[in-house]
C-alpha cells in the first residue's frame, strides 16, 4: 500500500499553479492516484476538480496513495510538488 | 445620477458608454433524452470538450503570463476525467449530451460553491466552460466582444471570464465592472495587467442601462451612473470646465495621486483604511490601492544590514519621500523594532539572550540607547516640518504605563505631540485604561500580540494553528485595549481580512492598517454594513471557542460577505513583514 503523507506547504495551498502541476503530474501516469485528508475519503488525483473542491491549505496534511508500476518515484514526485513552499 | 459602491481591484478612472455583456446559454431542458446510440453521443460530447479545451489553450498560449494560467487551468477543468466519467454515465443512462454535460458540471458547481475563498471563486470559470461546451454542442456561437470600437467603453457584466477579457485592449475597455467576484478573481488580475480601471463585487452593475454613461473609480470602488460634465472633468484630469467636450477614456493612472475618501460604515462611521508600508517603495501600491494613509511605516530598512546606525540627514530624506506622499494624511511611524529576529550590530542587547523574542526588545533596547531613539525622533519632526502628513510616532514593545510614559515624554522634546505605543503585550491590553493617561492611542500589532498571548513563536509553520487571527482569546485583548477609550487601531494583518476588518470595527477599532492590497476588500466590507452589524458580529465571534466558530458566528451578522472572500496573500509584504 504505497502512500505519502505530507504538509502542503505551498503557501497558497493545494489551488491555483501547484495544483494544475500536482493534477498534471498525476494524469501523466499510467497508474491510478489518489488524495485524502487523513481519515477523509480519497479523490482521484488526475481530477483539477476533485482537488480544487477537497480545499486543502497550506499547513494541512494529505495523504497520496498509488498502487502498481513505479507507483514509489510518482509518489515521491507528487510528496515534492506540495512539499515546496 | 445614482452611485454604485463595490471593491476598487485596478486603480484610476475610466469613463464611457456602458456595454453590458449579457450572454447566458439557455440551461438545456431537463430530461431531454438522445436517440439511442451512446456511443456516438459520448463521441460527440467529447469532440466538444476537446474543441473548448484546445480553444481555452491556444488563447491563454497568445496571451501569456497571468491570463495564460488562467486558461490552462479551465482547459483542465474541460479535460477532467471525474467530469468525463460523469457525462458518459448519463449519455449512457439516455440523457442527451447537451443535457449530461449540464448536470455534470453542476454536480462539481455545487462543491465548489461551497467551498472558501479561492475555491468558490473558480465557479464563474466552471460555468464559463461549462456554457463554451453547451454552446458547442448546440452550435450557439459563444459571445464576442467589440474588439474595437470608436470610443473606450466601460464593460459591465455579471462576472467576466478570463477567455472574454483575453483577447481584449485597453485601447477599446476604458473600465471593467462586474457584480460578482473577489480578491482573486480574474478581472481584479487581468484588469491590473492591462492597466484598466476595475470595480468588482458590485451589486446592481448589471442593471446599469445599456449605453448610459458612466464614470468608473478603480480606486474608490465607486461607480457613477450618468454623471454631470464637471463631475467626469474634475476626476479625469481636473481640466478646467468649459474646456470643450468631455472625452471618454481613462486618466492615466502614473500621475500624482492624493490619498483616497475616506472609508464608511453603511451608515456613515468613518473608519480610516491605512496602509502597512516599509519604506518609500511601497507608497505607490498604497495609494493605488486607496489607502487613506499609513497605519504603520516599519523603519527597520533604514537599519539592517550595516555597521553603525544611519545619520540623521539620512533618515530625514528616506522620511520625507513618504511625507511628501501623504499630504494632510495620517502617517503613523514606528521607530526602530529591532532585537529579537532583527538583531542589530550597533544594538546588541546588554547580555546573552537564550529568547530574544522574550529579551530586549523594541522599546526595551532603548532604555541602553537612547540616542539612536531620540536622533530618529528628531528626523522624524525634521522631515515633518516641510512636508505635511498627520505624523504620529509610535514605539513597539510596549508593556507597562511607566515605558508608555517615558517614551511619550521622548517624543515631546522631539516636538512630537502625537505619540503612541504598540499593544503586542498581553500585560499591556490588560492594562490599557493604565496607559491610556500616558500616550495618546494605541495601534494593536496582532501578529506579535498573538505571538505573546499564546506563548507560540510566530516564526514555527508547526504553530500555525495557534495564529489564528480569529482566536477569541486574541478579540477579546483587542476589545480591552479598545474599552479604554482612546483611538486605537489595527495594524497587524488581521486587518487584512474583510470579515474581520468588520469585527474589529464592531471591538472598538478606529483605524485598520493593512497590506495595501487589501485595502479595497476592507473597504467594500465596511461600507456594505453598519456598525451595529459589526458590533453583532464583534460579540458573536466572541461567544466562540474556537477560531473557525468565531468566523462562522460573525458571518451571521454580516450578509454582505454571506459570498465570504478571503483577503488576498500578500507574498510581497509576507516576506518582509518584521513583527507588527
Amino acid at each position: 500500500m504505497p502512500e505519502r503523507k505530507v504538509v502542503v506547504e505551498s503557501e497558497v495551498g493545494l489551488h491555483a499553479r501547484p495544483a494544475a502541476t500536482f493534477v498534471q503530474t498525476a494524469a501523466k501516469a499510467a497508474i491510478d492516484v489518489t488524495v485524502a485528508r487523513p481519515g477523509g475519503t480519497p479523490v482521484n488525483a488526475k481530477s483539477i476538480l476533485s482537488i480544487l473542491a477537497l480545499d486543502v491549505r497550506s499547513g494541512e496534511t494529505i495523504v497520496i496513495h498509488a498502487e502498481g508500476e513505479d507507483a514509489d518515484r510518482l509518489l515521491d514526485e507528487l510528496a515534492a510538488i506540495v512539499s515546496v513552499p | 445620477m445614482t452611485t454604485l459602491t463595490g471593491a476598487g481591484v485596478s486603480p484610476g478612472t475610466g469613463y464611457g458608454a456602458a456595454f453590458l455583456l449579457r450572454f447566458k446559454i439557455a440551461e438545456p431542458a431537463a430530461g431531454s433524452r438522445h436517440d439511442g446510440d451512446p456511443v456516438a453521443e459520448t463521441a460527440r460530447a467529447e469532440a466538444a470538450v476537446a474543441r473548448v479545451a484546445a480553444t481555452l489553450e491556444e488563447r491563454g498560449v497568445a496571451c501569456g503570463g497571468e491570463a495564460e494560467e488562467v486558461l490552462r487551468a479551465q482547459a483542465m477543468m474541460a479535460l477532467d476525467p471525474e467530469l468525463s466519467a460523469d457525462v458518459a454515465g448519463l449519455i449512457d443512462a439516455g440523457v442527451a449530451a447537451e443535457r449530461a454535460v449540464y448536470d455534470a458540471f453542476l454536480r462539481f458547481r455545487d462543491v465548489l460553491a461551497e467551498g472558501r475563498g479561492y475555491v468558490a471563486e473558480r465557479v464563474a470559470d466552471l460555468d464559463d466552460v461549462r456554457d463554451r461546451v453547451i454552446a458547442e454542442l448546440t452550435g450557439v456561437p459563444m459571445p464576442g466582444l467589440p474588439g474595437e470600437a470608436e470610443a473606450p467603453y466601460v464593460l459591465v457584466a455579471h462576472d467576466l471570464s478570463p477567455a472574454d477579457t483575453a483577447t481584449l485592449s485597453r485601447d477599446v475597455v476604458a473600465a471593467f465592472v462586474t457584480e460578482r467576484g473577489g480578491p482573486t478573481s480574474h478581472t481584479a488580475i487581468l484588469a491590473r495587467a492591462m492597466g484598466v480601471p476595475a470595480v468588482v463585487a458590485c451589486p446592481g452593475a448589471t442593471s446599469i442601462a445599456e449605453g448610459t454613461m458612466v464614470l468608473v473609480d478603480g480606486t474608490a470602488g465607486v461607480i457613477m451612473v450618468g454623471p454631470d460634465e464637471a463631475e467626469v472633468r474634475t476626476r479625469l484630469n481636473g481640466s478646467a470646465p468649459g474646456a470643450g467636450p468631455v472625452e471618454t477614456g481613462r486618466t492615466s493612472t502614473g500621475t500624482a495621486r492624493t490619498p483616497a475618501a475616506p472609508a464608511r460604515t453603511a451608515d456613515g462611521r468613518r473608519v480610516p483604511l491605512l496602509a502597512n508600508i516599509g519604506g518609500p517603495r511601497d507608497v505607490a501600491a498604497a495609494l493605488d490601492n486607496g489607502a487613506e494613509g499609513v497605519g504603520l511605516f516599519r523603519t527597520e530598512m533604514l537599519f539592517l544590514d550595516r555597521e553603525d546606525s544611519p545619520s540623521l540627514e539620512e533618515q530625514v530624506a528616506v522620511y520625507r519621500e513618504v511625507f511628501e506622499a501623504f499630504p494632510g494624511a495620517p502617517v503613523v511611524v514606528r521607530v526602530l523594532d529591532a532585537g529579537a529576529d532583527k538583531p542589530l550590530p550597533f544594538l546588541r542587547p546588554t547580555g546573552d539572550e537564550p529568547n530574544p523574542a522574550l529579551g530586549e526588545r523594541g522599546i526595551r533596547l532603548f532604555r541602553t540607547y537612547p540616542d539612536v531613539l531620540t536622533t530618529q525622533l528628531q528626523a522624524l519632526a525634521r522631515a515633518a516640518e516641510d512636508t505635511s502628513p498627520l505624523l504620529q510616532v509610535m514605539a513597539p514593545m510596549v508593556a507597562t504605563a511607566d515605558e508608555a510614559a517615558w517614551f511619550t515624554a521622548l517624543a515631546r522634546e522631539a516636538g512630537l505631540a502625537g505619540a503612541g505605543v504598540m499593544i503586542e503585550v498581553p500585560a499591556a491590553a490588560l492594562r490599557a485604561h493604565d496607559l491610556a493617561g500616558q500616550t495618546a492611542f494605541f495601534s494593536i500589532g496582532t501578529n506579535d500580540l498573538s505571538q505573546y498571548a499564546f506563548a507560540a513563536d510566530r516564526e514555527l509553520p508547526s504553530l500555525a494553528p495557534l495564529h489564528a487571527p480569529w482566536h477569541p482569546a486574541l478579540l477579546d485583548l483587542i476589545a480591552l485595549t479598545a474599552a479604554a477609550g482612546i483611538p486605537t487601531g489595527v495594524c497587524g494583518e488581521a486587518a487584512a481580512d474583510p470579515a474581520l476588518a468588520c469585527v474589529l470595527t464592531g471591538l472598538g477599532a478606529t483605524t485598520l492598517s493593512m497590506t495595501p492590497t487589501a485595502v479595497p476588500w476592507a473597504r467594500a466590507a465596511l461600507a456594505g454594513h453598519t456598525v451595529a452589524q459589526c458590533e453583532a458580529a464583534a460579540a458573536a465571534a466572541r461567544r466562540a471557542a474556537a477560531p473557525e466558530d468565531a468566523r462562522e458566528a460573525a458571518l451571521v451578522h454580516l450578509p454582505g460577505l454571506a459570498e465570504a472572500v478571503d483577503a488576498p496573500a500578500d507574498p510581497v509584504a509576507r516576506g518582509e513583514a518584521g513583527p507588527s
